[in-house]
């Protein structure tokens, strides 16, 4: 069920707030034991919320979300509901606020169902990561859900809920996104604030969300985009109505496809086929394509492995045992590494081989995309270079899980907007097609992603749940 | 054969802004004598996710202090990030400057001499450690009031020479940032800190030292000449046996009044600095500062030169007039007021030590000219008493005569006594020497 149709049977009286959240927990009762979607189910105030939102309902009393069920990832912090990360080191950590999305989010009056599973601190393009349960994918359950956002898409997928927040700090929207076939948005940097999601690497990550249709997407970023005093990275730039702008016209749009991609290593000829499906069907509706090039490509994923780590190294340094949470040998395996990487990186005698010099590259990829939307709108490529993978296909090589994410992470080098769509299947698997676009432009990916799925209903197509 | 040797000094001072709020966020920035741990929020207690926003007004001011220490504020300036462990260190790093500080390439004048200022740079302050025991054991609890609370570190070059010259500049420091209004800088209390950096060279050699010791823990003016002499010595007398001085944070042990060694070399830290993801980037134009540098009064090396040359009072007393505005203040309103010498309200003023915040100018003008008519007696009277006394002291008078001069006090002493205590000393000091030709 998408939020949209959700929204119009709670004002038409078709089923109640409270039903419709009963509903999704029973589904989380149902599945949720072989899915591992949700760490933390938060029934009894979903439920008092959704009796709350009845009653408002009946007082005819409006709210963009009012009623709505959502499952939080776990890196929101959520006043008086356990917050974990997906890790162990804080299994037992009670935030005493809320993030100030989850605040946006709640007063639009959408009901916090749970907080989904994820690789921990975000460290991950699986979900595999998590110190708990791996969550598997409805589509095929001996297949990844993408990560980190895992639980968060599954959740949505599954029918648990119907949207799913994440942050995206190389992929982590994006990825689940595509391979769970739904609408992942990761904004621009600076568009949503940051205030009370647990940092991974603070100048890539953004807070994004996962929902069945573009139109779902564009109501949750409407509701959660904008400036916030409590985040000296926010921009204080208008936010228009996004959902308002579905519908505008899209011929004569220019979309350029950047070379590189579709020259690299490893995308396999089926993903290759749905993309160019997809871009005939976009071409139906009068748009162009374009070839560009972003020269500095074949750099970014090196670039993005020595800035995140780094940050990551600095951002878990408070994770120290003193006044909550676990003692540091607790991490897992993937936290380790990538304290290990970014304290090398930043180390004296280090630091300019490493640091500075991943930050020179940084710019020069900015500027790459600088210099093509000079001559396109937006940008199209795959989602993934693969289908989903198979739980356990690439745990032992980190480096080829890091390659999960080769189309996704230039994007938040750059720090700006793309919005995964899902475009087809392989077989039962779901494949999706990112949208990039110049910052600020989420409209406009927006607008054109509602064109294509108008065309292209893939989003009804629901897992089978039977085979579960 | 200390004297062989020449210190070379360099100071770097802490200062905690008075600001209301913390650096990052809204508890109160004034922490002391608070209950422990009523003054904190997600922001400074570095809880995950809590995010930092600058204090503008904590800004505002460093670069205010950064002009009137003559430095030059760059273009762009940023935050960094200086990792490093410890319990006091709610985020694991602390919020730092590290290569485009505020204020750069100041400099201060002590007598002769321009002490160089090489950077005034805006960070956070730490939690405070209690070593306590509790139901019988013994436990180290943090107190997080103090975390976040904007510090201003002024670093100079290693210019001093002479432990005046440190105890000058500080001095002169801390009455400059009362100036500005921006901090108590009360050292007792910390919201002022030194750290010396010391080494010693044989005199005439002119490159630096390879090595510096480096001081914590002095909490005084007093104990910073005390342990900064205390580290000449000791490192004079190494070199002295031909010793090699290592590398090393040494601190001051008030009991003992020794420094004790802290840190070695070999256990400096490598704090890891980067430019801080969660502050964007600061830029400052010629405008906004040029109105900073508005806000600067009169500043007291001026305020000192022009109260010397306006109403002629010494360079001692314009020194002490000058103490805090405030006080100048004072002293030129009662001159305003009154048709008593500037010289005298001067000397009146720094020679009884009035509480100008209860009484007022006028007030205490009153009590002078009560004072001056109290002493006031007939010159007649005088002449009678120094007779009076020359006539029962005259072996006194004898000596006099023949050369011992210092009895002349003592008769002075006499013949104010004589006076049960009134007359003028200088008026009895001159009619005495007149009589004793």
């Amino acid at each position: 069920m998408t939020i949209k149709d959700a929204i119009h049977a709670l004002q038409t009286k078709k089923f109640s707030s409270k039903e419709l959240v009963q509903g999704c927990l029973d589904q989380i009762q149902k599945y949720d034991n072989h899915l591992h979607a949700f760490l933390t189910v938060d029934d009894k105030n979903a439920l008092s919320g959704a009796e709350n939102a009845d009653s408002l309902l009946h007082q005819g009393i409006k709210k963009p979300l009012l009623g709505i069920p959502i499952a939080l990832k776990d890196l929101f912090s959520t006043n008086q509901l356990r917050t974990t990360a997906g890790s162990k080191i804080i299994d037992n950590y009670i935030p005493p606020f809320d993030a100030s999305v989850v605040t946006k989010l709640k007063d639009a009056g959408a009901i916090v169902i749970g907080k989904t599973n994820e690789d921990a601190w975000g460290h991950g393009s699986s979900g595999e990561n998590t110190d708990y349960e791996p969550t598997r994918n409805p589509y095929d359950t001996t297949r990844v859900p993408g990560g980190s956002s895992s639980g968060a898409a599954v959740a949505v997928a599954a029918g648990m809920s119907l949207a799913g927040t994440g942050t995206d700090t190389g992929s982590s929207v994006r990825l689940p996104a595509a391979f769970c076939n739904l609408v992942g948005i990761k904004p621009t940097y600076g568009r949503v604030s940051r205030y009370g999601i647990l940092s991974m690497a603070s100048s890539f990550d953004t807070i994004g969300h996962m929902t069945k249709t573009v139109y779902d997407n564009a109501l949750l970023s409407e509701v959660t985009a904008g400036f916030d005093t409590k985040d000296a990275t926010t921009v204080d730039v208008p936010v228009p109505s996004y959902t308002q702008a579905l519908g505008n016209k899209v011929r004569g749009i220019r979309i350029g496809i950047p070379k590189e991609y579709f020259e690299a290593q490893g995308m396999q000829k089926e993903i290759q086929e749905t993309i160019q499906a997809a871009m005939k069907d976009f071409e139906s509706l009068g748009i162009q394509f374009k070839e560009i090039s972003l020269p500095h490509t074949s750099y970014a994923m090196a670039c993005y492995y020595i800035l995140v780590p780094s940050e990551v190294s600095s951002n878990l340094a408070r994770y120290d045992g003193v006044r909550f949470g676990h003692s540091r040998n607790q991490f897992g395996a993937e936290a380790k590494r990538r304290i290990m990487l970014g304290t090398h990186a930043l180390s004296a005698g280090y630091y300019d081989a490493f640091y500075k010099k991943a930050a020179q590259v940084r710019t020069c990829i900015k500027n790459d995309f600088e210099e093509a939307f000079k001559q396109v709108d937006v940008m199209m490529m795959p989602s993934s270079p693969t289908i989903p993978f198979k739980i356990g296909e690439k745990t032992s090589d980190p480096l080829s899980m890091y390659l999960s994410d080769i189309f996704l992470c230039p994007v938040n080098i750059a720090g700006i907007p793309g919005l995964s769509v899902p475009c087809g299947f392989v077989g039962t698997l779901p494949v999706g097609i990112q949208i990039v676009g110049p910052q600020f432009s989420e409209e406009q990916l927006y607008v054109l992603a509602d064109a294509y799925e108008k065309i292209n209903t893939w989003y009804t197509q629901v897992p089978n749940m039977k085979a579960i | 054969m200390t004297n062989t040797y020449e210190p070379v000094i360099g100071l770097e001072v802490h200062v905690e802004l008075k600001t209301n709020s913390k650096m990052f966020c809204g508890c109160p920035a004034d922490h002391f004598g608070k209950i422990p741990n009523t003054q904190t929020c997600p922001v400074c207690l570095g809880l995950p996710g809590a995010l930092p926003v600058p204090n503008k007004r904590a800004i505002d001011w460093c670069i205010k202090l950064g002009l009137a220490l003559n430095c030059t504020i760059p273009k762009e300036s940023k935050f960094d990030r200086k990792n490093y462990f410890y319990p006091d260190l709610a985020k694991g790093y602390q919020i730092s400057q590290y290569d485009k500080p505020l204020c750069v390439n100041g400099w201060m004048q002590i007598n002769e001499r321009k002490i160089r200022i090489r950077r005034v740079h805006q960070e956070e302050d730490t939690g405070k450690l209690q070593h306590t025991i509790v139901n019988n054991e013994r436990l180290t609890l943090v107190d997080f009031n103090r975390c976040g609370v904007p510090l201003v570190e002024i670093v100079t070059d290693p210019d001093f020479h002479t432990i005046d010259e440190v105890d000058q500049y500080v001095k002169k420091l801390q009455r400059i940032i009362r100036y500005l209004d921006i901090s108590n800088a009360d050292m007792e209390k910390g919201s002022m800190r030194l750290e010396p950096s010391i080494s010693v060279r044989p005199v005439g050699i002119v490159a630096l030292p390879n090595y510096r010791v480096e001081l914590k823990n002095i909490n005084s003016f007093r104990f910073v000449r005390k342990a900064i002499e205390y580290e000449i010595n000791r490192q004079s007398e190494m070199l002295d046996k031909k010793e090699t001085i290592v590398q090393q944070t040494r601190g001051w042990n008030e009991s003992k009044n020794v420094t004790l060694p802290q840190r070695e070399k070999e256990e400096a830290h490598d704090y890891r600095y980067f430019p801080e993801p969660d502050i964007p980037p600061m830029q400052f134009t010629d405008e906004f500062v040029g109105s900073i540098r508005k806000q600067i009064p009169e500043l007291p090396d001026e305020k000192k030169q022009r109260l010397m040359e306006k109403y002629t009072v010494s360079e001692g007393t314009a020194e002490i007039l000058t103490q805090s505005i405030p006080l100048a203040d004072y002293f030129e309103q009662m001159v305003a007021m009154s048709q008593i010498s500037a010289t005298v309200l001067a000397n009146a003023l720094v020679n009884q030590s009035v509480d100008i915040q209860h009484v007022r100018p006028e007030e205490f003008l009153d009590s002078i000219n009560k004072k001056q008519e109290e002493k006031h007696v007939d010159s007649g009277l005088v002449m009678i008493a120094i007779e009076t006394v020359l006539t029962s002291n005259l072996k006194a008078v004898e000596d006099y005569k023949k050369g011992k001069t210092t009895v002349l006090m003592y008769l002075v002493g006499m013949v104010k006594r004589e006076l049960k205590g009134k007359g003028d000393a200088t008026i009895i000091e001159q009619e005495l020497k007149k009589r004793l030709v």
